[in-house]
């Protein structure tokens, strides 16, 4: 063995063959990357500049179409309350569901249990838009139509099968003795839950809370239907910037930034968190 | 402390969850035993054989399908664990992992309300007398196997419950912890007195600390005795063949007469032996078994009693060496002296005291008769 091979990380591959995988990763990171750089870029531009054909990176920015993007007409705080409200309520309801369901799935399971994990992951397989009628009646039937309260359902409904699946895989990870031992001690089911399970899974529900906040943060299609005004997000914000007056693509840019910053400062600070919880128990 | 009754205990899964081709299995059949107050039992038995399945029905994370559980008296099937008044230690020690050493011990008392004076009382005297009172403020993961044994223990002896459940608690320990260990849990029942099941899969454990023995197989009990009688008095050759180590020989034999012939031996039978084989004609063949420490080396040139084959593995242990013999189709284990001075290849001659040999039914594999107690009276072995 050479001093070289020594020295390479495991795994790393040398020579062409990993400068192009190199130039690769780089050339795809970008492309994703590209969409949210362009927003940025594009709402930090003038309208005029921004419309022109042909793209230019260098130009003195401007903080106008954020100014016009939050002036008083444009009712960015009661969107941003909305989806802080709705995403939130969602989140902190859907953890309160999927927490029990998931242990009774862990901890005691059946001889559905399997079925059942798959059966409410299925129906994330079917498109929202077509359960939208029966849906909107039901809604319009209960006065829930524009109301956060129909709103925060709709997430919780939405994200709930993939919160019991990763919630159950967190509590899976936990051998099943600690929870016996526990009982043996003289814990009730929720004191076991409450005072063992859950600071074991804290990781992992954590990053099953952040990725439903971010999962109801980001939808779009419910509330471009369900809602109008009361109860509408920042989605129904930033859509509403393609209307009217005609499209102007500083203005939508600035909406848009406004829209995302929050999340992603959010997962930005949670990444760590987020990865943790990812890959919790994935190494014994 | 308790007594501890199971009656016609049994436990039978009608399915099992995640499990095609497992339904309608019987962990546990026919369970009968009734401890003694204070009396250490040791379950032991191979991989399935019923034991954990056992010990769990008493802790009542396991419900009985039949029978009766009763401690001190009362029925104890239909009680959730944690009114059990019994405390268990598990084989991967289940200590929460987020909590220290000190929240370990004091979980239970805490969840009972008792008295923040009283809990670190009782922690404190249980770490003393296990030797980890400086671990007290570590997490589980900045302990060593062996300590992390103590604390499991010692989350069960600030519980001072009735009835102590071990459920193969020292199969994570390197060799010479478990032998460690072994004493200390022994120590620790003499001193406290609780009645105590202990499950394993290794007969030494059971025969170093067992007080009494359930030796169990596919579900049923075996043997329950004491371990001089296992070892002497094994009622069948699963018995004969698991207490003991190296495991017994095994050796068929055609009963003529007064003799036993097999392949490369002959013995003569004892009056017992002969009242327990019966009529050669109404059991005409029958296993013998033979300890290896019970096999001598001897002379080529000696005439009767014996057991002649080639040498194929040595294994000098120290104080004794021992040897596997090819007699026939039948690999023999004999238990030799320390400087035996044989080789691979060579022709070994064994001698067998025909009063400790034990004789088993070709078809049941019941025992026949028992050993009698070695004594000048007893049959000589023949050539």
């Amino acid at each position: 063995m050479t001093a070289s091979n020594v020295d390479q990380a495991p795994g790393r591959k040398s020579g062409a063959g990993g400068t192009a995988l190199t130039l690769l990763a780089w050339l795809i990171g970008i492309t994703m990357f590209f969409p949210i750089l362009w927003v940025v870029l594009t709402a930090l531009k003038t309208e005029q500049t921004a419309f022109s054909m042909t793209p230019t990176f260098i130009f003195s920015p401007t903080l106008e179409s954020f100014r016009s993007a939050l002036a008083q007409g444009s009712g960015y705080w009661h969107y941003a309350l909305n989806s802080v409200i709705t995403a939130l309520g969602s989140t902190l309801v859907g953890l309160a569901l999927a927490i029990p369901a998931a242990y009774a799935m862990a901890f005691y399971p059946s001889r559905r249990t399997d079925f059942t994990l798959v059966w409410m992951v299925s129906t994330k397989f079917i498109p929202a838009v077509g359960v939208l009628i029966p849906v909107f009646l039901v809604y319009r039937s209960l006065g829930l139509l524009d109301t956060r309260l129909g709103l925060t359902m709709l997430f919780t409904a939405m994200n709930l099968p993939i919160m019991v699946w990763m919630v159950y895989s967190y509590f899976r990870d936990i051998p099943v003795d600690i929870v016996e031992a526990a009982s043996i001690d003289g814990a009730s089911t929720t004191q076991t839950m409450f005072r063992v399970i859950l600071p074991l899974a804290l990781p992992g529900l954590a990053s099953t809370g952040l990725l439903a906040l971010i999962l109801a943060w980001n939808e779009s299609f419910w509330s471009l239907t369900m809602t109008d005004y009361h109860a509408a997000t920042l989605a129904v914000y930033t859509a509403s910037f393609k209307s009217g007056e005609g499209l102007f693509w500083a203005r939508l840019s600035a909406a848009s930034v406004l829209t995302i910053a929050p999340i992603v400062v959010l997962g930005w600070f949670a990444q760590r968190q987020m990865v943790r919880g990812l890959t919790f128990g994935a190494v014994k | 402390m308790a007594i501890v009754e199971l009656k016609d205990v049994a436990k039978r899964y009608d399915s099992v969850p995640g499990k095609k081709g497992a339904e309608h299995a019987n962990a546990v059949e026919d369970f009968n035993l009734t401890t003694k107050d204070g009396e250490f039992v040791v379950l032991v038995g191979p991989s399935g054989c019923g034991k954990s399945t056992t010990m769990r029905m008493i802790a009542g994370l396991e419900h009985n399908t039949a029978g009766e559980i009763r401690i001190n008296g009362q029925d104890v099937s239909d009680v959730e664990p944690r009114d059990r008044d019994i405390a268990m230690v598990f084989q991967s020690y289940a200590l929460y992992p987020h909590m220290s050493v000190y929240h370990n011990m004091a979980f239970a008392l805490e969840l009972k309300k008792t008295p923040k004076e009283e809990v670190k009382k009782r922690v404190q005297e249980a770490a003393k007398i296990l030797d980890i009172e400086h671990l007290l403020d570590r997490k589980p993961r900045a302990l060593s196997g062996g300590q992390r044994q103590r604390v499991a223990l010692g989350r069960a002896l600030v519980r001072q419950p009735q009835v102590f459940l071990m459920d193969e608690p020292l199969s994570n320990l390197d060799a010479r912890l478990r032998v460690e260990m072994r004493a200390e849990i022994t120590r620790l029942h003499r001193r406290l007195g609780v009645t105590t099941f202990y499950v394993t899969h290794d007969q030494t454990e059971a025969m170093t600390m067992g007080q009494r023995i359930v030796v169990m197989r596919d579900g049923r009990i075996q043997q329950i005795d004491t371990p001089y009688n296992l070892y002497e008095r094994p009622v069948n050759r699963f018995v004969a063949g698991f207490i003991g180590t190296p495991s017994m020989n095994f050796l068929q034999a055609d009963h003529q007469g007064e003799t036993l012939k097999g392949e490369g031996f002959s013995c003569s039978l004892s009056a017992h032996q002969r009242t327990a084989l019966g009529d050669a004609g109404q059991r005409p063949r029958c296993w013998l078994g033979i300890r290896p420490e019970h096999l001598h080396q001897v002379g080529a040139s000696s005439g009767s009693g014996r057991l002649e084959g080639v040498i194929e593995v040595i294994e000098p242990l120290g104080p004794v060496t021992m040897a596997q013999v090819r007699i026939g189709e039948t690999l023999v284990t004999a238990q030799l002296g320390a400087h035996p001075g044989i080789q691979i290849g060579d022709t070994l001659t064994l001698a067998f005291d025909p009063d400790h040999v034990h004789l088993f039914d070709i078809d049941s594999d019941e025992a026949l008769g028992v050993a009698e107690a070695p004594s000048a009276s007893s049959a000589q072995a023949t050539a």
